[in-house]
C-alpha cells in the first residue's frame, strides 16, 4: 500500500508500507526519497506494550490521533530534503527553526481552544503548560528540571523524541540539530501569548547523550501586544 | 437564528454562515397607487423608509426593488438607470410594486462596525471600576444578544444570536476550535487575512 504524505513546506514523500497489522503499526517500511539517503530506517518488530496500550485507549478519545511513525517518517523526509537543498548544515538548522516557528504561531490557537487554559503569569506556570502541550501533541511527558536561580530558565528532558526514532546521523551531518523544529515551535507559540522566549537544544540522544534536553529561557513580556482587557 | 462575526487583532472582518441559512430575512412586497403614502429618504448609500409604517413595512427598511428590478443606492438598475425618487414622483408609472427589507451590511460597513467594536471593547475594560476586567463578554439588546470571545492571542469572535438562546458561549468556544482546526491548519492561509470559507455541503 502506498500513501502520499504532504507537509506544510510542500515536501512530499512516498511511504511504502509492506505489511500492516490490526493495531495500525508498521511492521516494516521503507521511505523512498529520491537522491542520497541520509537517514536509515531500522526495522522495528516490537513496540513496548505500554505505548501500544496508551495509543489504543487514546485513539477512542480522539479520532484525530494518527500513528506517530507516519509523523516520524514524514519529518525524516522533510529533514533529508532540507539537507539536500541547503549547502550547509547550519542553514538547515536555521530553516528547521523557522518552519517550527511558523507551526508554533498557529498551533498555539489549537492548544488554547482545546485546553481552555488561562494566561500564565510566571515561568513555572508556563513550563507546566508547555509540558502539557507535549503530552497533547507528541504523547510525551518531558521532565522539567534545571531551573535557573531567577526562575526564568528551565530544561525539558525527553527520554526519546518521536522524531528521532529510526534515525542515525551520518558523519557528514554531525552538527545537524535534527529536532530543531521543537525550539521553533516553542518560540512561536509563546510569542503569540505575548511571551518572548529563547529556546535551544543542548543535549541530543542522536549525538550520543543519554537524554534529549530542550532549554527554554524567558526574555521579556511583549507588553504592546497584550490584548485589551488583559493589562 | 444567529450570525457569526470574526475579528482578528489587526484586521476587522467578518464571515457569515454559508448561504446565511440561519439569518431570517424579512422582506415585504407591496403595490402602491399614486401618490405613494410612504416617505423615502436617501442616506448612507441606501434608499430607505423615513416615515410611514403599514402592512409590514417599517421605518428604516431599505427599498430593495421596484417592479421586480433591483435598486442600487438611489438608482433602479434598468437600462436608463432611473432615479428612484424621480420614477416614483411620476403618476404615469403607477401602480408600482416595491419590495422593502433590511439591507445587509456591505463589507466596508462591516469593517467599520468591527473597528468601532474593537475600540468599545478596549474602552469597556478601561472604564471598569475593578482591576483586571475583561472587555465586553456579551451585550444584550431587545432583539439580539452578542457574545464575544477574546482569545489569549487577541483574536475576537462575535456571535450574534437570539436573546432567548442559551449556551451560546459554548458555541463560540466550539467555533474557536473549528477556526484553529480548519483555518489555521490550512497551509495556504496566511495569518490575519480574510477567511474564505468553502464548506463542503
Amino acid at each position: 500500500m502506498v500513501k502520499q504524505v504532504r507537509q506544510i513546506s510542500g515536501v512530499s514523500c512516498t511511504v511504502q508500507l509492506s505489511k500492516r497489522i490490526l493495531s495500525d503499526r508498521i511492521v516494516a517500511g521503507t521511505v523512498r526519497i529520491h537522491g542520497p539517503n541520509f537517514f536509515w530506517l531500522k526495522r522495528r518488530s516490537q513496540l513496548d506494550n505500554a505505548r501500544k496500550m496508551s495509543r489504543q485507549t487514546a485513539r477512542i478519545a480522539d479520532p484525530k490521533k494518527v500513528n506517530s511513525e507516519l509523523f516520524t517518517l514524514t519529518y525524516g523526509a522533510l529533514v533529508s530534503q532540507l539537507v539536500r537543498d541547503y549547502e550547509s548544515v547550519d542553514d538547515v538548522n536555521k530553516h528547521l527553526e523557522r518552519i517550527g516557528y511558523n507551526i508554533g504561531i498557529r498551533l498555539i490557537e489549537d492548544f488554547l481552544a482545546r485546553t481552555n487554559f488561562p494566561r500564565c503569569h510566571d515561568m513555572r506556570d508556563a513550563a507546566d503548560k508547555i509540558q502539557q502541550a507535549f503530552k497533547l501533541y507528541l504523547g510525551l511527558s518531558p521532565g522539567i528540571s534545571n531551573w535557573s536561580n531567577g526562575n526564568e530558565e528551565f530544561s525539558l528532558t525527553f527520554e526519546s523524541t518521536p522524531f528521532a526514532e529510526f534515525v542515525e546521523l551520518p558523519d557528514s551531518c554531525s552538527n545537524l540539530k535534527y529536532g530543531n523544529i521543537l525550539p521553533g515551535v516553542v518560540r512561536g507559540a509563546c510569542e503569540m501569548v505575548q511571551m518572548e522566549v529563547q529556546s535551544w537544544i543542548i543535549q541530543d540522544t542522536l549525538k550520543g547523550d543519554n537524554i534529549t534536553e530542550l532549554r527554554i529561557r524567558f526574555i521579556k513580556k511583549l507588553e504592546d501586544a497584550i490584548p485589551a482587557g488583559e493589562d | 437564528s444567529y450570525e457569526l462575526q470574526y475579528f482578528s487583532n489587526r484586521t476587522f472582518q467578518s464571515f457569515y454562515p454559508y448561504g446565511n441559512s440561519n439569518h431570517i430575512e424579512v422582506e415585504t412586497e407591496r403595490t402602491f397607487t399614486y401618490p405613494m403614502d410612504i416617505k423615502l429618504t436617501f442616506k448612507n448609500h441606501r434608499t430607505s423608509v423615513a416615515f410611514g409604517q403599514r402592512d409590514g413595512i417599517f421605518v428604516g427598511q431599505t427599498l430593495l426593488s421596484v417592479n421586480g428590478i433591483p435598486v442600487e443606492e438611489n438608482r433602479i438598475r434598468n437600462e436608463k438607470l432611473d432615479d428612484v425618487f424621480e420614477f416614483l414622483s411620476k403618476p404615469e408609472n403607477y401602480p408600482v410594486t416595491c419590495r422593502f427589507g433590511r439591507a445587509r451590511l456591505e463589507s466596508n460597513e462591516n469593517l467599520a462596525v468591527g473597528s468601532v467594536f474593537y475600540s468599545v471593547f478596549a474602552l469597556a475594560s478601561q472604564l471598569s471600576p475593578e482591576l483586571h476586567s475583561s472587555g465586553i463578554q456579551y451585550l444584550e439588546t431587545e432583539t439580539f444578544k452578542l457574545h464575544c470571545l477574546q482569545t489569549l492571542t487577541g483574536v475576537k469572535f462575535f456571535l450574534i444570536s437570539d436573546p432567548k438562546l442559551q449556551g451560546m458561549d459554548v458555541v463560540v468556544r466550539k467555533i474557536y476550535e473549528l477556526y484553529s482546526d480548519y483555518v489555521l491548519k490550512n497551509p495556504f492561509y496566511s495569518l490575519d487575512q480574510p477567511i474564505r470559507l468553502q464548506p463542503d455541503l
